[in-house]
C-alpha cells in the first residue's frame, strides 16, 4: 500500500461521508458545515493530483466565498432557529433508488472502457503546469475566450443577483 | 501514481450521485443547493483526473476546471439570491411549496 | 322588267305597316295617306302587270314568272316566287281596285276631321261629339275614330296578304299570306276590343278557319311529301297529276284527290261554306270596311282562288263529259248546299250587314259548286264580279248606316241605326248611295243584260245544265231566286217607303271620301260582266273575251257548254221573279211583325251555333277546366311535385336529425372537444410546478430508458 493510496482513501472517506451528512442532515447549518469538510476533502485530492492552483481556488472560492454565502442565505432565510419537521420528502426512497441505480450504470460504464485502470504517468520535466495554466487562459491560441466570457458571466450573476435580491425603498 | 485513474473516477460518481440524491430528496431550496454544489465538485474532480493522467501537458481540463468554479459561483449567487427573493415574498424556502408555475 | 314589278306589288302595304305602327301612330292624316299611298303603288303595280298581260297573245303559255332558291332541302332548294298567269292578272285587277277603293272609303268611314269624342275610348266605336253650331244650338255630330292609326296599319297589313297570296307561285308563301290575312281577320274583327261581342266573335272567327287550316296543312304536307315541290309550275306539269291521279291514298281515293280534298277544306273554312260558315255572319261586328274587304273582296274569295288555282289537281283523271269524281263530287256538293241554305237564312234577317254576310256565303257557294262540277271559266267570272257587286254592296250599307248614325246623334234617339226596320225612305236622304246600292243588289240579283252578275250567274248554271248536273241547277236556281227575293227586300225596307224613325228622317248623304268609292265599283259592278259575253248573245261577233284569256290558264282551254235555252229562262225566271216577288210583299210591310218570313228557325240560323257550342266549344271547355287543369295540372303535375317537395323536406330533416345532430355535431364535434378537454383537465396535473419533481421524473425516465437499453444490448449480444 503506497502512501498515496492510502492518502486517497482518506480523502475519499472524508468526501462521501461529508456529503452524505451534507444531505441527510436536519440542520442546515449542519449541513453547510458538512459541505465545507467535503470542498476540503476535495481540494486534498486535487493537491494529489498535482494541481496545485486548483487546490488552492478550492479553498479560497468555494470554501471561502461559496459555503460562507450558504451560511448567509441559511441564516438569512429561517423562519426560527430550530428547524422543525422532517427535512426529506415523503418520497424520499426514489431518489435514493434512482441514484443507486445511476451509480451502478456509471460504474459498469467506467469498467467498460479498456485501459481505465492506468495509473498516471510523471510529469516531465520542465512543464510547470501552474505557468503552462497561466498561459493558456490568456493566450489567444488558448482559452483567452472562454476566460473573457466566463468574467462576463461573473459580472451578469453580480448585477442580476443585486438586482434580484434588493428591496427598494417604498 | 499508483493511484488507478478508475477509482477518482468511482469516488468523482458517488459523491455525483449522493449530491442528485440530494438535489431530488430535500425539501429545502438551499438544501437543494448543496447538493448541486456536490454534483459540481464531482465533475470537477473527473475533469481534473483526466486532465492529469491522460495529458498533462495540454491545459484544457485545468482551464475547464478554473471555468466550472467561475460557473458555480455565479449560479450559486444567483440562486442564493433568488431564493432569498422568493423567501421575501412567499415567506417559504421549501421547494414543494413554490408551485405557482402550475396547471 | 315585269317580273320586278311583280315581286315588288305586295311591299308597299307591308312597309305602310310597320311605319304606321313604329312611327306615325300619333298623326293620323299621315297615316291614311301613306296607307292610301301604298294602296295605290300597288294598285298602279297590278294594273301595270295586268295590262302588260293583256297585250300578249297566248298569255296562259307565256305567264310571268319567277323564282329563287330559298330553303335548302338536303340536295335540292325550295324555290318561291311570283307567278302570273291569267287567272291571277284578273284577280290582281279585282284585288287592286276594290283594296284602293276601300282604303279611301275607311278615310270618311272613320270620319277623318271631325273632333274627337266626348266620351270616346280606345277599344269601343265612338260615339260622337257635341258641338255648337252658330245659333248656339248644341248637338252631336259623329267623332273621328280614336284608333284611326291603327286601323289603317292594319288593313296595310292585310293588304300585304292578299297581294303575296295571289302573286305567288307556290303553295308556301300562298298559305303564308293566307294566314296573314286570317291573322288579320281576327284583328280587324276584334277591332273594338272593347265590346265583348267583337272579342268573341275574333276568337270565333280565328278559330273556326284554323280549323280549314290543318286540314289545308296536311294537305300542303301530303304534297309536299309526294312530290317534293310546292310550286305550282311543277305540279301541275300533266306527268305530275298523272302520277298523282294513279296513286292511291286513303278512303278510297286517289292522292290527287285527297290532296284536293284536304285543300278543298282549309276554303271550307276561309270561305265560310257549311259546315264552318258560322264565323261570317259575326264577323260583321268589325267595322264595315272591314266587312267589305275581308268579308266580300278579298279574304273569302281567297278560298275560291286557291281552288281554282288547284282546279288541275281536283281534276286530275277527269276530262269534260265524265262522271265528276269524289273530291269534285264533294266540292260540288258543299257549294250548293251552302248556296241554298245561307239563302233561307239571309230571308229572316234584319240587320242589313247581316243579309249581305248571309248573301256572300250563299254566293260563294255558287262559285264553289262551279268548280266542283268542273266550270273553272265561270267560277273565275263569277269571283270577280262578285268581289266588284259585293264590295260595293258593303260599302254601300256602311254608307247606309253612317247616314242613319248621323240620324241617330242628331235626334238622340237611341235605335240601333243597322237594323232594317228602323229605316225607311233613305233614297230621298241618301241619293248617290241608293243608286250605286241599287246597282249592287241588281247585280247579285242577276238583273238581265245590264249587270254583271247576270252573265256570271248565268254562265254557272249553263254550265251545270249543259253538263248534265241536274240536282246542281235547280238547287243553284232555288238559291239565285231567294237571292233576288231578300235582296228587294232589303233595298225596299232601306230606301223605299217612309222612315220608319226619327232617326231615318234626318239621315243624310255621307262625304265624297266615302261615295267617290261606290260610284267606281258601281262602274265596275255594271260593266265588268261585259267582257264575258257569251257566244249566243253575241252571235259569235265579239269573241267571249273573257273565256279566252282566263281559258288559256289551263292546259287545254275548257270548252264551251253547248247552248240551251233552259238555264237562259231559268235566270231570266229566277232574277225578275225573285225581284217582282220581293217588291210585291215588301212595299207593305212596316215592321218585323207583319213580316210572314220571320221563322225563328231561320232567323236563328237554324241554331247551328247553339249546335256547335254543344258539341264542340263547351267540352273543350270542360276539357280545359277540369282535365287539363284541375287534374293533370293540379293533381297530377303539381302533386308530383310536391311529393318531391315533400321528399326532399324529409330527406333534409332526416339528415338534420339523424346524421347532422347526432353524428357530426355530438360524436364528432362534440365528442373531440369533450375527450380533449378531459384528457387536457387530466394531463394538466403532470405540470404541477414542483420543480424537484420533474427532475425526479426526467432521472427516473432516464434510468429506466438506460436499463432498457442495456438490457437489450445484453439480450442482443
Amino acid at each position: 500500500m503506497h502512501p498515496d493510496q492510502i492518502i486517497f482513501f482518506l480523502c475519499a472517506a472524508l468526501i462521501l461521508i461529508s456529503a452524505l451528512f451534507v444531505v441527510i442532515s436536519r440542520n442546515l447549518i449542519h449541513a453547510a458545515l458538512w459541505l465545507v469538510a467535503a470542498l476540503f476533502g476535495v481540494a486534498v485530492l486535487f493537491a494529489l493530483l498535482n494541481a496545485n492552483f486548483l487546490a488552492v481556488v478550492q479553498v479560497v472560492v468555494y470554501i471561502g466565498a461559496i459555503a460562507i454565502l450558504f451560511l448567509f442565505a441559511v441564516m438569512l432565510t429561517r423562519k426560527d432557529i430550530r428547524d422543525r419537521g422532517p427535512q426529506m420528502r415523503r418520497s424520499w426512497w426514489i431518489p435514493a433508488l434512482l441514484g443507486l441505480l445511476i451509480l451502478a450504470g456509471l460504474v459498469y460504464l467506467i469498467f467498460a472502457q479498456p485501459g481505465i485502470d492506468r495509473t498516471a504517468a510523471a510529469i516531465p520535466a520542465g512543464v510547470d503546469p501552474l505557468r503552462a495554466l497561466g498561459k493558456a487562459l490568456v493566450s489567444p491560441g488558448g482559452y483567452v475566450l472562454p476566460f473573457e466570457v466566463s468574467s462576463i458571466l461573473l459580472l451578469a450573476a453580480l448585477v442580476g443577483a443585486v438586482y434580484v435580491a434588493i428591496t427598494k425603498k417604498s | 501514481m499508483h493511484i488507478p485513474l478508475s477509482w477518482y473516477l468511482i469516488l468523482a460518481a458517488a459523491l455525483f450521485c449522493i449530491g442528485l440524491f440530494g438535489v431530488m430528496s430535500r425539501k429545502n431550496a438551499i438544501a437543494i443547493l448543496l447538493g448541486i454544489e456536490l454534483m459540481l465538485n464531482a465533475v470537477n474532480i473527473n475533469l481534473v483526473a483526466f486532465w492529469r493522467y491522460l495529458d498533462p501537458t495540454k491545459m484544457a481540463g485545468q482551464a475547464f476546471a478554473v471555468i466550472v468554479f467561475a460557473v458555480a459561483a455565479a449560479e450559486v449567487a444567483v440562486g442564493l439570491a433568488l431564493i432569498i427573493s422568493v423567501y421575501r415574498r412567499r415567506n417559504t424556502i421549501i421547494a414543494d411549496e413554490i408551485d405557482l408555475m402550475k396547471w | 322588267m315585269t317580273n320586278w314589278i311583280i315581286w315588288l306589288i305586295p311591299l308597299p302595304p307591308l312597309l305602310a305597316f310597320f311605319v304606321i305602327i313604329l312611327f306615325t301612330n300619333k298623326n293620323r292624316a299621315l297615316s291614311h295617306g301613306l296607307a292610301v299611298g301604298a294602296a295605290g303603288l300597288s294598285f298602279l303595280g297590278s294594273m301595270a302587270v295586268f295590262v302588260q298581260a293583256l297585250g300578249i297573245p297566248e298569255f296562259g303559255r307565256q305567264v310571268f314568272e319567277s323564282s329563287i332558291d330559298w330553303l335548302p332541302t338536303g340536295n335540292t332548294w325550295l324555290q318561291i316566287g311570283v307567278l302570273v298567269d291569267p287567272t291571277s292578272a284578273v284577280t290582281l285587277f279585282f284585288v287592286a281596285i276594290t283594296i284602293l277603293m276601300i282604303f279611301i272609303y275607311s278615310i270618311g268611314y272613320h270620319n277623318f276631321g271631325q273632333p274627337a269624342g266626348d266620351h270616346d275610348v280606345k277599344g269601343l266605336p265612338p260615339h260622337g261629339a257635341s258641338v255648337t253650331d252658330g245659333h248656339g244650338h248644341k248637338h252631336s255630330v259623329p267623332s273621328i275614330e280614336p284608333m284611326y292609326s291603327r286601323f289603317f296599319a292594319f288593313i296595310a297589313l292585310f293588304a300585304f296578304g292578299m297581294y303575296t297570296l295571289v302573286v305567288s307561285d307556290n303553295l308556301l308563301t300562298l298559305f303564308v299570306g293566307w294566314e296573314i290575312m286570317g291573322l288579320c281577320s281576327y284583328l280587324l274583327i276584334g277591332f273594338w276590343y272593347g265590346k265583348p261581342s267583337a272579342r268573341d266573335a275574333a276568337v270565333k272567327a280565328f278559330m273556326t278557319t284554323r280549323v280549314g287550316d290543318v286540314f289545308m296543312l296536311l294537305g300542303i304536307a301530303f304534297l309536299y311529301s309526294a312530290t317534293g315541290t310546292l310550286s305550282f309550275g311543277v305540279i301541275f306539269q300533266p306527268k305530275v297529276l298523272e302520277a298523282l291521279a294513279s296513286t292511291p291514298a286513303f278512303f278510297g281515293l286517289s292522292a290527287a284527290g285527297l290532296i284536293g280534298l284536304l285543300l278543298f277544306i282549309g276554303t271550307v273554312g276561309k270561305s265560310a261554306q257549311f259546315p264552318l260558315h258560322v264565323w261570317l255572319p259575326d264577323a260583321m261586328e268589325g267595322p264595315t270596311p272591314v266587312s267589305a274587304m275581308i268579308h266580300a273582296a278579298t279574304m273569302v274569295s281567297a278560298g275560291v282562288y286557291m281552288v281554282i288555282r288547284m282546279f288541275p289537281l281536283i281534276t286530275a283523271g277527269w276530262s269534260e263529259g265524265m262522271p265528276l269524281n269524289p273530291t269534285m263530287s264533294t266540292i260540288a256538293f258543299i257549294g250548293t248546299f251552302t248556296a241554298l241554305f245561307a239563302a233561307t237564312i239571309a230571308v229572316a234577317q234584319n240587320d242589313i250587314k247581316r243579309v249581305l254576310a248571309y248573301s256572300t256565303i250563299s254566293q260563294l257557294g255558287f262559285m264553289i259548286a262551279a268548280v266542283g262540277i268542273g266550270a273553272y271559266v265561270a267560277a273565275a267570272f263569277h269571283l270577280v264580279t262578285h268581289a266588284f257587286f259585293k264590295a260595293l254592296l258593303f260599302l254601300g250599307s256602311g254608307s247606309v248606316i253612317h247616314g242613319m248614325e248621323h240620324g241617330v246623334l242628331h235626334t238622340g234617339e237611341h235605335v240601333d241605326p243597322q237594323d232594317m226596320f228602323n229605316m225607311g225612305g233613305l233614297r230621298k236622304k241618301m241619293p248617290i248611295t241608293f243608286w250605286t246600292f241599287l246597282i249592287g243588289g241588281f247585280a247579285l240579283s242577276g238583273f238581265p243584260v245590264l249587270t254583271a252578275g247576270f252573265w256570271s250567274k248565268d254562265e254557272i248554271l249553263a254550265d251545270a245544265f249543259g253538263n248534265g248536273h241536274l240536282m246542281v241547277f235547280i238547287t243553284l236556281a232555288a238559291a239565285a231566286f231567294l237571292t233576288a227575293f231578300y235582296t228587294m227586300r232589303q233595298i225596299i225596307l232601306t230606301f223605299f217607303g217612309e222612315p220608319r224613325t226619327k232617326a231615318a228622317g234626318h239621315a243624310q248623304e255621307t262625304p265624297l271620301t266615302m261615295t267617290v268609292p261606290l260610284i267606281v265599283l258601281a262602274v265596275f259592278a255594271v260593266g265588268y260582266g261585259w267582257v264575258g259575253l257569251p257566244a249566243w248573245f253575241t252571235g259569235g261577233l265579239v269573241p267571249n273575251w273573257f273565256h279566252e284569256f282566263v281559258g288559256g290558264t289551263l292546259a287545254e282551254m275548257p270548252a264551251v257548254a253547248p247552248f240551251s235555252i233552259v238555264p237562259i229562262l231559268t235566270s231570266l225566271g229566277v232574277a225578275l221573279g225573285g225581284l217582282f216577288f220581293g217588291w210585291l210583299v215588301y212595299r207593305r210591310v212596316e215592321s218585323p211583325e207583319k213580316d210572314f218570313l220571320q221563322i225563328p228557325l231561320l232567323k236563328n240560323k237554324y241554331y247551328f251555333d247553339e249546335i256547335y257550342d254543344f258539341l264542340f266549344v263547351r267540352p273543350a271547355a270542360w276539357v280545359a277546366e277540369k282535365f287539363t287543369y284541375l287534374f293533370m295540372d293540379r293533381m297530377v303535375i303539381d302533386g308530383f311535385l310536391h311529393a318531391i317537395a315533400r321528399f326532399a323536406l324529409f330527406l333534409g330533416h332526416a339528415f338534420r336529425d339523424y346524421i347532422d345532430k347526432p353524428v357530426v355535431n355530438e360524436l364528432i364535434g362534440d365528442g373531440t372537444g369533450k375527450v380533449v378537454k378531459g384528457s387536457g383537465s387530466r394531463l394538466r396535473k403532470i405540470q404541477a410546478g414542483r420543480v424537484q419533481y420533474y427532475m425526479v421524473v426526467s432521472i427516473a425516465v432516464l434510468v429506466v430508458v438506460a436499463l432498457l437499453y442495456y438490457l437489450l444490448h445484453f439480450l442482443m449480444a
